[in-house]
């Protein structure tokens, strides 16, 4: 069943001059995640705005947990739950102060609002911060208490919007962390980035948007794809570069390549991990001892590059998480 | 129905707690209207001549209490900016909440803080010699009357911190709204040393009718130029009711209507 879903939205500002989203569909399965990825200025607040009934498209359809958000926006309210760059809480008030208000405000009795408020600032690890103004938290730490302020009655349906934009890698891996929780408990999320790594980590399924429109979407793997296959990479002393590269040609079947600087060889290849286990095995007889190896895929900077034909413009590089990089 | 008046009070408690927070707002939003008293009273009181029993101090007390609850309009419209600048108002709006709760809810913290700061003013008058002489009653009177205005007014603030949506260009707004209509008036001096045509327009002026009912509720005389003999002039009580249901009847749609399709 589809949890949310998106039919030709079409929203303008400045009377049409500015053209925020121009016919875009998307929607989400219900239980996964997806990651609406794209530079500043492509549409992804809006959409995100429109879906959470905060903004009504010139025209087009959408609905979230089957429910009409232009028709019954107050039916949708209660099952989602919003937070990110423009859903703020008060940072006068302290985190305690904050989540029980918005208990409150979500018809939660007195009671059940303190209790809720204490569980969430529990599993957010802000206990010990619950008692002080939001003024005097870490990036981190208000980003986490907006997420919490977003689950107080446990939505159906959660939109993120750009949820780790300006944290540091610190922040941004914590705030990974309880976003990965949150998906193991079944919340059906959709969570605009314009960080290419952060879509590939949370996401099963990624848009991409350019323009207002859905340009490609798909799994991480099927994007990648989509650019091209998977190149095997392996870098060895420079006495053995000769054997390896016919070690390599045979396997791959296609032409090798050589970067002599970084003594590095590479070649297509179509059965990636099988392939890699076969060259590995090839060096190994011929004695021979990789200093590196490894399948290298495209990044999604290529995905979008191959896309769009442009790169993605104000994308911000996120800090590099190096377990995820590619190599495996 | 239930609901959307305790939504409207979870968001007063809101603005209650951020008093209790942030303590210095709650004692430099009395200290102004103080200054103001202490003002006139000591600096243009001994040049402005009047045969009033008990001198400036009565005549003055009604024009500042009114200015004070007229700055609600300022005050209103600044908190709300600062929430839409904040983020803040995107999330409330995302909750299943009454839409009327969070303006509804504003208005009422904000008339909540004025009760506080004209029980300060009404003191600190009292220590500079203000002494009303009708009597309990009517004296309470006056003040409900004063915050029922400083409510009115706090619509038009809800308006016009949706309209402008940046928290400086409001604080400018209000300040242009609001300076001219508590100076051209009888607040603080008789509006028949005005040229005569301002005359009416002052003596008209919603601040001019509730200052002259508060006067009035005071147990003062009041004085009129122009429009002596005129309705507001002869009834300012019941034409400041007038003002007041006008003020709400246009403001109040108008405001919940706007904040029902504000969106960046």
């Amino acid at each position: 069943m589809k949890s949310v879903v998106a039919q030709h939205l079409i929203k303008t500002y400045r009377n049409g001059e500015v053209r925020a989203l121009d016919d875009l569909s998307l929607d989400v399965e219900e239980g996964t995640v997806l990651s609406v990825l794209g530079p500043n200025g492509a549409g992804k607040t809006t959409t995100v705005r429109i879906l959470a009934t905060l903004l009504a498209p010139d025209s087009g359809h959408a609905t979230v947990g089957g429910i009409d958000v232009i028709k019954s926006p107050e039916k949708v309210r209660e099952i989602i739950g919003l937070s990110g760059q423009y859903a703020a809480v008060d940072e006068t008030l302290t985190g305690w102060d904050n989540l029980v208000m918005f208990g409150r405000l979500y018809h939660l009795g007195k009671q059940a609002s303190i209790n809720r408020a204490n569980e969430l600032l529990e599993r957010f690890s802000l206990t010990d911060s619950a008692r002080r103004p939001i003024k005097t938290y870490s990036g981190g730490m208000r980003r986490r208490l907006d997420l919490a302020a977003s689950l107080i009655v446990r939505p159906k349906v959660l939109f993120l919007d750009e949820p780790t934009t300006g944290l540091d890698p610190r922040g941004r891996q914590e705030m990974w962390g309880v976003i990965e929780e949150l998906v193991k408990d079944g919340v059906t999320l959709l969570l605009t980035t314009q960080y290419l790594e952060e879509a590939d980590q949370l996401a099963d399924e990624i848009a991409v948007i350019d323009h207002g429109k859905v340009i490609a979407r798909g799994t991480s793997d099927v994007l990648k794809k989509q650019v091209g296959g998977e190149r095997l990479e392996v870098v060895v002393e420079s006495a053995h570069i000769k054997t390896t590269m016919e070690i390599v040609a045979k396997v791959s079947g296609d032409k090798v390549s050589l970067d002599e600087a970084l003594r590095q060889i590479s070649a297509p290849v179509s059965t990636g991990a099988t392939a890699l286990i076969e060259v590995l095995r090839a060096l190994d007889a011929a004695g021979i001892h990789p200093l590196d190896v490894g399948l290298k895929r495209p990044s999604l900077d290529d995905v979008f590059m191959s896309l769009t034909g442009h790169v993605a413009e104000e994308i911000v590089a996120a800090p590099v998480d190096k377990k995820k990089k590619g190599r495996k | 129905m239930k609901n959307a008046i305790s939504d409207a009070l979870v968001i007063t408690k809101r603005q209650l707690l951020q008093l209790a927070r942030v303590p210095e707002v709650l004692i430099f939003s009395t200290i102004q209207p103080v200054m103001f008293v202490l003002l006139f009273r000591y600096v243009f009181g001994g040049s402005i001549s009047t045969d009033q029993p008990g001198g400036y101090v009565q005549l003055l007390m009604p024009g500042i209490f009114v200015q004070t609850v007229a700055f609600t309009l300022a005050a209103t419209a600044s908190g709300l900016a600062e929430d839409m600048g904040k983020g803040l108002i995107d999330r409330f709006r995302s909750l299943p909440i009454s839409r009327s709760a969070l303006v509804v809810g504003r208005t009422l913290g904000d008339s909540l803080l004025n009760i506080l700061v004209l029980a300060v003013m009404g003191i600190a008058g009292f220590v500079v010699g203000w002494r009303p002489t009708s009597g309990l009653p009517q004296v309470m009177l006056g003040f409900l009357f004063l915050l029922l205005f400083g409510y009115a007014l706090s619509w038009t603030g809800i308006f016009v911190g949706l309209s402008a949506r940046d928290a400086r260009v409001v604080q400018n707004v209000s300040f242009i709204i609001t300076f001219p209509m508590t100076f051209l008036s009888n607040a603080f001096a008789p509006t028949t040393g005005m040229p005569r045509p301002l005359q009416y327009v002052a003596e008209w002026n919603p601040v001019s009718t509730m200052v002259a009912a508060c006067r009035q509720l005071f147990g003062l005389e009041n004085q009129f130029g122009a429009t002596a003999g005129s309705f507001p002039s002869e009834h300012p009580l019941v034409m400041s009711l007038i003002y007041m249901v006008v003020i709400m009847a246009i403001f109040v749609p108008l405001s919940v209507r706007k904040y029902k399709n504000s969106s960046k």
